[in-house]
């Protein structure tokens, strides 16, 4: 499973209220909350997503609260998968549910050649994000082999129904 | 073999084996499942991708709380769908407007915290469920659609970081202040995937209102759940209002592989957290005297009793500052009713404040206390991330309902102490 997109660069503890604020709960429509994604922080978050995204984060990327409404708004905006020191829990699970993948990379990898804007290729069974244009590579941690399981087949709950049904 | 820390215990338990270790993935059984209206519709639509019917819809909570009663029409709508899927499944551990409250303090009052017992929540801080020993998980809408459906849950068993707390507390420090302190040393990523435990002679002679305090703000260090350890009070609330059968005493064995850190509490003094995150906490002194606009006092980790209580303290022959507004919203019906009958509601609004249905409102910016541009508040909720409890620009101070409580009185960031007779 290969991903392409645009790196966006984001910084430490990027929470969920941030990524979608709670006046929006109001509806899971994906297009709605895509729309107000990162309204509060960073206005040009969507138009820079659209066509395809992928993040590249610090420290406990999706602290706070447990809206799935992050991961929609920002599946919905274009990020095809996210890529951090560290993830918060409730956040990467959702991220997981709905088949983005979320994976780490450790700092010793330079994090700072990642650079905002830069295209750039995941492989993501293999944990390898790539620099199209100058052909870096960086060592992602592989994602769990049931994780992984997941995110093959699109979320938890295509999971659920290859495996029940 | 090493001894097992609480968490293991419980997922051992909830798995059907002896003993699971820490780091595996196992599949565990869950007591109790609870929704409320702004993840649940999301959570009941994915359910209904893959089920017809809930596993067992007499361990289904639904719970109105986040904007109640609702002030826009798609909150409303939104009610409606959990309304229409709690009577197509009977489930009966339903809480309407006006007979509940907020989720985590609705499920301390009916008795599903107990310990021992696993609660998986669609909502960040269901870990409060750990004050009496309950494992409180919280969870975003879709694996709390497979927990519908399966009565399962999937969940690496968390290493555990054992907090022992020792030291009697000044007059004018509370759990809250103990509970940011915590945030404040962990950090807000410090416990990430863990479980906190809570031990030690502080945490003991707390009340389990004040124990609700501090299992709440876990969540806010990454913490999976935060466990106080069992012991007469917890199982003394189990033993009179416990809906689940299997009460366990809730403690890491004494040879169990965890990490610990020791908190003396004995000299901590009020505390606030600054903007914009939980753990950037600092003693109330060194923003003492900073304006206010709002003082907000409510949400699941500062809305009981005790709270209005010591706020009622500060408030009795004292008016709210001019130009400063004090929105207090109980945390439950039944909290509502006893501040009525000890007469807190009414020193509230005779000194000013204003108070609201029992609802989560003005902690997350979504209804009743919302923040303008450049507003301050002071506020005894749980989180002051950019624009949580309103515009972007506005900032949150969290404090203990005194210090809320004393700024209201004084316009602007007060040590509580000075107005505590």
């Amino acid at each position: 499973m290969k991903i392409r997109g645009r790196i966006i660069r984001l910084g430490d503890n990027v929470d969920t209220d941030v990524i979608i604020p709670a006046r929006y709960l109001v509806t899971h429509d994906a297009e709605v909350l895509a729309k107000h994604v990162f309204e509060d922080y960073y206005p040009e978050f969507r138009a820079k997503a659209s066509g395809g995204a992928i993040i590249v984060a610090g420290e406990n990327f999706g602290l706070g609260s447990s809206r799935e409404h992050a991961v929609i708004a920002l599946k919905h905006s274009g990020v095809k998968a996210i890529v951090a020191k560290s993830f918060a829990r409730i956040f990467y699970r959702n991220s997981i549910n709905l088949g983005l993948p979320a994976l780490v990379i450790r700092e010793a990898e330079g994090l700072d050649r990642l650079k905002d804007g830069d295209e750039a290729e995941l492989d993501v069974a293999n944990g390898v994000l790539t620099i199209i244009k100058t052909g870096e590579k960086f060592s992602c941690d592989k994602m769990p082999e049931f994780i992984m399981k997941i995110i093959e087949a699109g979320g938890l709950i295509n999971y659920f129904l290859k495996e029940n049904g | 073999m090493t001894g097992l820390t609480a968490i293991q215990k419980v997922v051992s338990k909830k798995t059907g084996r002896p003993r699971v270790e820490v780091g595996e993935i196992v599949e565990a059984k869950v007591d109790f499942l609870m929704l409320h209206e702004v993840t649940g519709p999301l959570a009941v639509e994915q359910f209904e991708k893959i089920s017809g019917k809930p596993w067992d819809p007499s361990r289904v909570i639904v719970v109105f709380d986040h904007d109640v009663p609702p002030s826009t029409i798609e909150l409303a709508s939104q009610m409606r769908r959990m309304r229409s899927f709690v009577r197509k499944h009977g489930v009966r551990n339903f809480f309407e407007i006006g007979r509940g409250g907020i989720a985590h303090q609705v499920l301390f009052e009916e008795g599903f915290d107990v310990p021992g017992c696993l609660i998986v929540g669609a909502d960040s801080h269901t870990c409060t469920a750990g004050a009496t020993g309950a494992i409180g998980i919280g969870v975003g809408s879709t694996d709390a659609a497979v927990v519908l459906a399966t009565g399962e849950i999937w969940l690496r068993v968390p290493e555990t970081l054992l907090v022992e707390i020792n030291g009697r507390l000044r007059k004018g420090v509370f759990a809250k202040d103990v509970a940011l302190s915590i945030v404040g040393k962990i950090g807000s990523n410090g416990a990430t995937y863990k479980a906190l435990e809570y031990s030690g002679e502080t945490v003991r002679m707390m009340s389990l209102s004040e124990r609700l305090t501090l299992a709440n703000l876990s969540v806010e260090t990454g913490a999976k759940t935060g466990i106080v350890q069992t012991d007469s009070k917890s199982i003394e609330y189990a033993e009179q209002y416990g809906k689940c059968s299997g009460l366990l005493e809730v403690r890491s064995d004494h040879d169990a592989d965890l990490e610990k850190i020791e908190m003396d509490v004995s000299n901590l003094e009020p505390v606030v957290s600054l903007p914009h995150s939980v753990d950037n906490v600092k003693p109330v002194a060194e923003v003492e005297g900073l304006e206010i606009d709002q003082a907000f006092l409510g949400s699941c980790t500062n809305g009981r009793l005790d709270d209005l209580h010591v706020a009622s303290k500060i408030l009795r022959g004292r008016r709210i500052a001019p130009g400063v507004r004090l929105v207090v919203s109980p945390a439950s019906v039944k909290v509502y009713t006893e501040a009525l009958r000890a007469g807190i509601i009414e020193e509230i609004v005779r000194a000013g404040g204003i108070v609201t249905s029992p609802t989560c409102g003005a902690c997350l910016g979504m209804s009743r206390g919302v923040l303008a541009e450049g507003e301050v508040a002071v506020s005894s909720s749980n989180r002051n991330f950019i624009g949580r409890m309103g515009d972007k620009k506005s900032r949150v101070f969290l404090a203990s309902p005194a210090t809320v409580a004393a700024s209201a009185v004084e316009g602007k960031i007060t040590d509580p102490r000075r107005l505590l007779a």
